[in-house]
């Protein structure tokens, strides 16, 4: 029997856990392995990394989706939270860290600063990044300022 | 000559499988204890109640980017994550499962244990000067300085031990405790062994070595994907290992009440590590000095006293 995983239909029984027996390619393999284990990088800039520590712990967890291994180094993470306003002065290291990030990896820009500049955003400011994506790829954005907890969990699904 | 031939490959594939399939079961229960002690529910979406989720995260792993950092020394950095695992399947050889579950009941199976469990801080030393990371050979510093001083208190511990027991062989070191295990004839020395136990793991209280909040992750900073996954799988079996030969040692390994057997030896094993588990998410990490003096001030003298009350006791005994 063959049987095409679709992540809709992995996702489904991803509760239950009755995959029963399932065929899928090489990728298809890894791919679920990526999605289900997104290591964060132990990373805050601003406000928004309060929200992704609420993220983390007791009311919401992100370690139910195997996200919740927040790695210090980042040979070992593959995710990039960028939670906050990226400023002038830090946007070098935040190159400098993602270009140390071993590949497949992936970069959520979280709340209104990382996403467009937010309320920093104005003509004749000299001291913001008007988005992180000027820098670095961003794959999610999570809209908020700062967004909850809920919404970096749906930027995490929808990015996984 | 092929029996015993056929006999090394069987315990040869099967300690290895166990290794690795028992560091995977303690990585998900570390994560789950973690959780329950700060009130998460752990993993809980790959598979039922996230028991998949180390294997997500293998298959993460195999399939991560390998970096060598430019400036590093290729050879030691590859070589040191096979050298710090390799002490882990050496070790179990000599552990005493069951009355006929050991591989070989060697005569100085207790010296072999140590010796080769000391191995370990060369491979750490060699990922620490290799990366040319100044983290990593700080972690490999703090690392070494810890190992090699809390191996005085915990060898003094265990030489306590053997002096009772009269035996360096494990399976004559568990036979001894057929009637008393040997936790009521040394608590000083059972303690001393587990504190010495956790700090060689490098586990909290004594996590300096990667300490996250100074070090990023101490000595396999600049490790990533199957190698870096080598040094967490290293270390759970160290955790494992540490339990194992404390329960030899103190816990009267295949004893217990009703039937005697391997089901008793694992029950005590995995009690020892979720003990290992509960003081690492419920104590903070200690600051180096406040470890150095814990181990040359406290722990050592401690574990002198209780050697020579040994020997005095014995001797008035005999």
């Amino acid at each position: 029997m063959e049987m095409n995983v679709n992540p809709q239909q992995a996702a489904a029984h991803q509760k239950d856990g009755l995959m029963g027996v399932v065929f899928a390619s090489l990728e298809k393999l890894l791919n679920i392995g990526r999605a289900n284990s997104l290591w964060p990088l132990t990373f805050g800039l601003h406000c928004c990394a309060i929200e992704m520590m609420a993220a983390s712990a007791s009311r919401f967890d992100l370690d139910r989706f195997g996200a919740g291994v927040f790695r210090g180094s980042p040979r070992q993470a593959d995710l990039m939270i960028v939670a906050g306003t990226v400023s002038r002065k830090m946007a070098p290291r935040i190159k400098m860290l993602y270009d140390q990030m071993p590949a497949p990896k992936y970069v959520i820009a979280m709340g209104g600063c990382a996403m467009w500049g937010g309320p920093y955003q104005y003509d004749g400011q000299y001291a913001i990044i008007e988005g992180v994506d000027r820098i670095v790829p961003a794959d999610v954005h999570v809209p908020g300022c700062p967004p909850r907890p809920e919404g970096l969990i749906e930027g995490l699904l929808s990015s996984a | 000559m092929i029996n015993i031939a056929i006999q090394i490959l069987i315990w040869a594939v099967g300690i290895i499988a166990v290794v690795t399939v028992n560091a995977l079961a303690l990585v998900y229960l570390e994560r789950k204890v973690s959780a329950h002690i700060q009130c998460r529910l752990g993993p809980m979406q790959v598979g039922f109640h996230g028991l998949l989720q180390t294997v997500a995260d293998a298959v993460k792993l195999v399939s991560k980017e390998q970096i060598i950092p430019k400036n590093a020394d290729k050879v030691l950095f590859i070589l040191a994550p096979i050298l710090a695992f390799f002490p882990v399947i050496v070790l179990f050889v000599v552990m005493p499962f069951a009355p006929n579950l050991i591989c070989r009941d060697l005569n100085i199976g207790v010296l072999y244990v140590f010796s080769f469990a000391s191995l370990e801080v060369i491979a750490i030393f060699m990922a620490g000067w290799s990366s040319n990371n100044k983290y990593s050979l700080l972690g490999a510093m703090r690392s070494v300085a810890q190992v090699v001083s809390y191996e005085v208190p915990l060898l003094l511990a265990v030489l306590a031990v053997v002096l009772v027991i009269g035996s360096l062989k494990m399976s004559e070191v568990v036979q001894y405790q057929h009637k008393i295990w040997m936790i009521f004839l040394q608590p000083a020395a059972f303690l001393i062994f587990m504190m010495g136990g956790l700090a060689d793991t490098n586990r909290s209280p004594f996590d300096i070595p990667e300490a996250e909040s100074e070090l990023i992750a101490g000595f396999h900073t600049e490790y990533s994907g199957m190698r870096f996954a080598l040094f967490f799988l290293s270390e759970y079996s160290n955790v494992f290992l540490v339990s194992c030969i404390a329960t030899a040692l103190f816990l009267g390994g295949w004893y217990g009440p009703f039937v005697n057997g391997i089901h008793w030896f694992v029950i005590k094993v995995y009690a020892l590590v979720f003990v290992m588990m509960w003081v690492r998410w419920t104590l903070p990490r200690l600051r180096p000095d406040q470890l150095m003096n814990f181990c040359w001030k406290i722990l050592t003298p401690i574990a002198i006293l209780n050697l020579l009350v040994t020997g005095v006791v014995l001797k008035l005994v005999h």
